[in-house]
């Protein structure tokens, strides 16, 4: 089955900055994938790549194994979605703007701009020129742009940015009706809560390089398989552990006991503690949270952090 | 260049209504109809008539002077910054408003985009020619009559021929203002910024003017886009000299096929990044 996005050493340099490092990302259909990264990590010039607004220095994008490059419009048949926030004609009403947009999408996309309209909440709002929106009109209004090509595939760069609370929730809650209907979701963001919420598959870039795709959940597995444990008597109970079978990197603290091993070592290391007469009082299995493991593959040496873990 | 989805027309179409939704194109349209009025209440105020001007003498005579006294007059600046005024914005008003991206990432391709923005800006500039030539010709008619024009040569020319030969001017006028048409949209596209490409063109045409009227330089006259701009009075003289009009054709297209095919190139393959 053809990928909805396959990009393939993707470079973008700006004179001395290369802003896209060899990205690789593959997007398969159905998937609500996060593209995550720090701001100026070049999320919003991948995905104008991915788009054909830009021209990679090496490497190339398709979608649905076209390459708008080489194929034009032709290429973005059933992809939607804007980049940074979406732009429209501001001295046109909303109405207006969606009627020129339907026209440049040509087929029946016309036909669709009264549900668009309705989708985002804008019906009442739709006769007003654009000049007059809030940040987050024009959000929903980019949204509903994308929702007349009836997209197979809609790319999203921090479409929550600038919203206030209740505008976030509604933003969110649309594009998980959105993925719910079986449209795949390239999301952009920076809010790691975001895409925990909405993502099954992600990317994390930073500095232009990808140093994470795959499964949100095999990520956070990575980390999976230590456990906090307090007792009734932590250091006769670090001496059982660390001969125990299955169970490594027993450290012990004020705070209790730290060790790894899998979850059938760890139900055996309970049963040898109550042999003992050892009590457990707390066993804690103990993963990070995407925004640890998003600081931790980020925030100092990015080469060094990505392959202890799953290779992009 | 792939098979379109949507036909060039239709994105035209909305290129001359989104000119129509600005208030920029009513400025070059209304200057197109104050011009003709201004000239006419000067004249009706004082006795004098313009000098060194075709058609001065009998600018009384027949209101059908009036619109080409008005063409030679249009040559300086008015032509010039009516036409930047739209065309050098075309192309950079979407830089402008961050709306290339939306437009480019819609199922038009990006030739039929340039293409659309280029017949739109030709349609404006003709369009303002075309009602500054109607409104001058009809104010002129009202107060002067529509009687028969005295050609440059000195013979009468019948009403319905001086009309047709109006008319004819105003095309041989387009060919210079296609021109001019076509260097604005140039830098509308290489500079990204309205203010810049509107106010270029304009310095160009001007720099041109001057270069017209250094003695030194006279070879060159003939090559210059302001002396295109009076071939129209080729047509005006018994028989018509065709010789004018000729040349702006092929020194017009010299100026503004280039400028259009480096436009072209540039908005096919540059990165937008903006917005």
């Amino acid at each position: 089955m053809t990928a909805a996005i396959e990009a393939r050493g993707l470079v973008k340099r700006y004179g001395e900055l290369t802003a896209v490092d060899h990205v690789d990302l593959t997007v398969r259909s159905g998937d609500v994938y996060g593209y995550l990264g720090p701001n100026g990590a070049g999320k919003t010039t991948s995905l104008r790549m991915l788009l054909g607004l830009i021209r990679p220095d090496e490497g190339s994008a398709k979608l649905f194994g076209h390459d708008p490059l080489v194929e034009g419009a032709r290429a973005l048949d059933g992809v939607a979605g804007f980049v940074e926030a979406p732009r429209f004609y501001p001295y046109l009403s909303a109405r207006k703007n969606l009627e020129l947009v339907a026209a440049l999408d040509g087929g029946d996309a016309k036909d669709r701009i009264e549900d668009a309209l309705e989708t985002v909440d804008l019906t009442g709002r739709q006769h007003d020129k654009v000049r007059g929106y809030s940040h987050g009109m024009k959000q929903r209004l980019g949204i509903a742009g994308a929702l007349l090509r009836d997209p197979r595939l809609l790319l999203l760069d921090e479409p929550t940015t600038g919203l206030d609370p209740a505008g976030m929730r509604d933003m969110r809650a649309l594009v998980h009706r959105l993925a719910e209907d079986g449209l795949t979701v390239l999301l952009s963001s920076h809010l790691m809560s975001e895409v925990e919420d909405l993502c099954d598959r992600v990317a994390i870039v930073t500095r232009g390089r990808v140093v994470y795709e795959g499964a949100l959940d095999e990520l956070i597995a990575t980390t999976a398989g230590r456990y906090d444990v307090r007792t009734t008597d932590d250091a006769e109970a670090a001496l059982i552990a660390r001969r125990a079978r299955g169970i490594r990197g027993v450290t012990v603290s004020r705070a209790g006991l730290s060790l790894e091993g899998d979850e059938t070592a760890v139900a055996h290391l309970t049963l040898d503690l109550a042999q003992a007469g050892i009590g457990l009082r707390a066993l804690v299995p103990r993963t990070a949270t995407l925004e640890e493991l998003f600081f931790r593959m980020t925030e100092g040496s990015a080469d060094a952090e990505a392959p202890a873990l799953v290779p992009a | 260049m792939s098979a379109a989805a949507v036909h060039t027309r239709t994105i035209y179409t909305w290129e001359v209504r989104k000119l129509a939704a600005q208030k920029r194109t009513y400025i070059g349209l209304a200057c197109a109809l104050l011009v003709p009025l201004i000239f006419i209440v000067s004249l009706l105020a004082d006795d004098g008539s313009p000098e060194g001007v075709p058609f001065a003498d009998t600018v009384r005579e027949t209101g059908l002077t009036i619109p080409l006294v008005g063409l030679f007059f249009g040559a300086f600046w008015f032509f010039p910054l009516v036409t930047a005024l739209v065309a050098g914005d075309i192309v950079a008003a979407e830089d402008g408003h961050g709306t290339l991206k939306t437009i480019l990432t819609r199922s038009a391709d990006r030739w039929q985009i340039f293409v659309a923005k280029v017949l739109a800006a030709l349609t404006y500039s003709f369009g303002a020619l075309v009602l500054f030539v109607l409104v001058s010709t009809v104010l002129g008619g009202i107060f002067w009559g529509f009687d028969p024009l005295v050609s440059l040569s000195g013979t009468e020319i019948s009403m319905g021929r001086s009309l047709l030969l109006v008319g004819g001017a105003t095309l041989a006028y387009a060919l210079p203002i296609f021109a001019v048409t076509s260097i604005a949209i140039l830098l509308s596209t290489t500079t990204k910024n309205s203010a810049a490409a509107v106010v270029t063109t304009l310095m160009l045409s001007l720099i041109m003017q001057l270069l017209g009227i250094v003695s030194a330089l006279d070879f060159l006259r003939p090559y210059l886009l302001p002396q295109q701009f009076n071939a129209w009075q080729g047509l005006l003289r018994e028989p018509i000299d065709w010789g004018p009009i000729v040349r702006a054709a092929w020194v017009s297209a010299l100026y503004g096929i280039p400028c259009l095919a480096w436009a072209f190139a540039h908005f096919l393959r540059r990165d937008v990044t903006g917005g």
